[in-house]
């Protein structure tokens, strides 16, 4: 176990490289440069600025410029934020992101697991046709139009639930507080959730045919401890596996979501570098969450093979 | 003898009567049989038609501004105080320049369902070509191939989008093969993994047997019988498609004005939703419909095309 985890990190070197190496590619093929403005600047001072980032040098030699800095940990300045490096800029916004992914994906595995094991119990009745509507709504409507109708419910309008103002701030981080979260958070698990209800249900009824549920079933344990002791386990396995694919939808749904919402997270970052040709700053977030991507990859392969017996990753 | 004989020109005539029912007849009618996915198919059809010949028949062009109805409601708005008196002809209101919304919808109905048929065809060209090729070589080259894939893989695709949007200066073609150039990873591995059953079958072994090379076996003997797995994944890569080009639309990065999409729309329709909530809810109704009929029918596909439930 332990060696195949190692081998997987190391497998994760290379492919990062390609990410890198394509991305920086990619982005100086782009028409445009980080410094063309309406007002152009003298030519000897467009220069001292090209020299300043070595952009003057041709793009190989600048490949392995940001490569050589890249192995100290140092993603360079940015090029549009005058006197913010690109380190500091993760700093300040990926403690933001990271909160509100790790919020996101809790709340989705929490809530669709719930809701697909449910399903599951009460297969064709009035119960599991309503779960699996929601998580229809869930898949089809898109974070871009959930995100403003939320918004106009329970921050424009207000809504009140028992005499309770229950209506919630709409835009804004205010230091993470927890009343500022919640429709992000919301909005942002909201697909996830669907997604996972549909799995968990699917394997879930699966399981709950199989042999050794009908067992435990025979020797009297209570249906609560049957679902909760035998058949989640195993039905809670292709959810390990789409925790790759889950991570990185709620990744790409930050981006929507901290531009709606107003969060000052690294997503934002992305979009605004990208459109201004800050190619450090593009790149930097871009390296950030393929890591992420690959390392929670890794993670959910090696929890499936302990959860499943049955897998081995000897070759 | 003669009695025999007849006997078996009978038995021979009548089973040439009996009509076989092949996968996709059965497939089919299984189809059919599905009242989500009927109704879906028909919904799915109406509003395609509605793209595309309903513009026609309308009295304002999709790029027609009109200062004097900025922002009306339509005339049945159950809040008389947005509304404008803005002729009655306007029946989804006017956007936030005076442009008719309705006829705005379906263009971007006809953009956006562009988008998902051609970055879907897109994605169906080079990942059944790239997956039949690796699976059908197999070895090295298969384990080198899937490799790249596995790669681009660990690429939330969306950034590689969006990247290819600022290298390609929102070309508006260019949206659609890039869109389609990423969604082709899944459709690759699906094809893969059935081409390397197939491979193992008597009939490949006999085309090779009479001469057949290994081009001629990919076309002709391996990529039609990929294509039930394959069709279900292509239901379900068109509304990813068309989503992923209203993400793109919505980050200001997709279609430009003064054509539009459902993307378009929405983003707008967001940011003026508290004093003109119809400018979002039409887009937005529209394209949730849209996307819910291709998964129902998705679905139904695949309930149709998988023999376990006969």
């Amino acid at each position: 176990m332990l060696s195949y985890a190692i081998r997987r990190l190391l497998g994760a070197i290379p492919t990062l490289f390609i990410i890198i190496t394509l991305a920086f590619f990619m982005m100086r093929i782009a028409p445009g440069g980080p410094f063309d403005s309406q007002r152009r600047l003298p030519p000897e001072i467009e220069q001292n600025v090209k020299a300043a980032y070595n952009l003057d040098k041709p793009v190989y030699q600048q490949y392995f410029i940001y490569l050589g800095k890249l192995a100290h940990g140092d993603l360079g300045p940015s090029y549009k934020n005058k006197d913010f490096s690109v380190n500091e800029m993760i700093a300040d916004g990926l403690p933001v992101s990271a909160r509100l992914g790790l919020a996101a994906i809790f709340l989705a595995v929490l809530v669709g697991l719930v809701m697909g094991t449910v399903a599951a119990l009460r297969q064709n009745r009035a119960s599991d046709y309503s779960v699996m509507f929601i998580a229809m709504i869930g898949i089809t409507i898109p974070t871009f139009v959930m995100a403003p109708i939320l918004t106009l419910v329970f921050g424009v309008y207000g809504v009140s639930l028992f005499g309770y103002d229950i209506s919630l701030p709409v835009g804004g981080w205010n230091g993470g507080a927890l009343r500022n979260m919640i429709l992000p958070v919301i909005v942002l698990a909201l697909p996830q959730i669907a997604v996972i209800a549909r799995l968990t249900r699917g394997s879930m009824v699966e399981v709950l045919h199989s042999n050794y549920v009908r067992t435990a079933r025979a020797k009297g344990l209570s249906s609560v401890q049957v679902v909760l002791r035998h058949a989640l386990r195993a039905a809670v396995l292709p959810l390990v596996s789409y925790l790759g694919p889950a991570i990185a939808g709620i990744l790409t749904g930050s981006l929507v979501v901290e531009q709606i919402f107003g969060i000052p997270g690294i997503g934002r970052y992305f979009v605004q570098g990208a459109l201004n040709r800050d190619y450090t700053l593009v790149l930097g977030v871009l390296i950030y969450y393929a890591t992420f991507v690959i390392l929670l990859n890794l993670l959910a392969d090696v929890l499936y093979a302990i959860l499943d017996p049955r897998v081995r990753y000897a070759r | 003898m003669s009695i025999t004989a007849d006997r078996t020109g009978e038995l021979v005539s009548r089973a040439l009567d009996v009509k076989g029912r092949s996968l996709w007849e059965d497939a089919r009618r299984r189809l059919f049989r599905n009242r989500a996915a009927v109704v879906s198919i028909i919904t799915l059809g109406a509003i395609a038609l509605m793209a595309v010949f309903g513009p026609l028949f309308l009295a304002y062009s999709y790029d027609y501004i009109d200062y004097s109805v900025v922002s009306c409601a339509p005339d049945w708005w159950p809040d008389p105080s947005v509304l404008c008196n803005a002729g009655g002809s306007h029946w989804f209101g006017t956007d936030s320049v005076g442009r008719d919304l309705l006829v705005r919808t379906l263009y971007g109905a006809r953009v956006s369902l562009a988008v998902g048929l051609i970055a879907t065809l897109v994605s169906l060209i080079i990942g059944v070509a790239y997956g039949a090729t690796a699976g059908y070589l197999g070895g090295r080259i298969d384990e080198l191939m899937m490799r790249f894939v596995d790669v681009l893989y660990s690429i939330p695709y969306i950034f590689l989008v969006i990247i290819l949007m600022v290298i390609f200066n929102r070309n508006f073609f260019l949206l659609f093969v890039a869109i389609g150039a990423v969604e082709w990873l899944t459709m690759s591995r699906i094809v893969r993994g059935q081409t390397l059953s197939i491979k193992q079958k008597e009939f490949i072994e006999a085309a090779r047997a009479s001469g057949v090379n290994g081009f001629g076996i990919i076309t002709r003997h391996i990529v039609p019988n990929v294509f039930g797995p394959v069709i279900v994944y292509v239901t379900l890569t068109v509304p990813a498609s068309i989503l992923a080009e209203s993400f793109l639309s919505f980050l200001g990065l997709g279609i430009q004005e003064p054509l539009t999409s459902w993307g378009v729309l929405i983003s707008e329709g967001a940011n003026q939703m508290e004093t003109a909530p119809w400018m979002l809810i039409f887009p937005a109704l529209f394209m949730a419909i849209t996307l819910f009929c291709f998964n129902f029918i998705g679905d139904g596909l695949r309930d149709a095309l998988d023999p376990k439930d006969r």
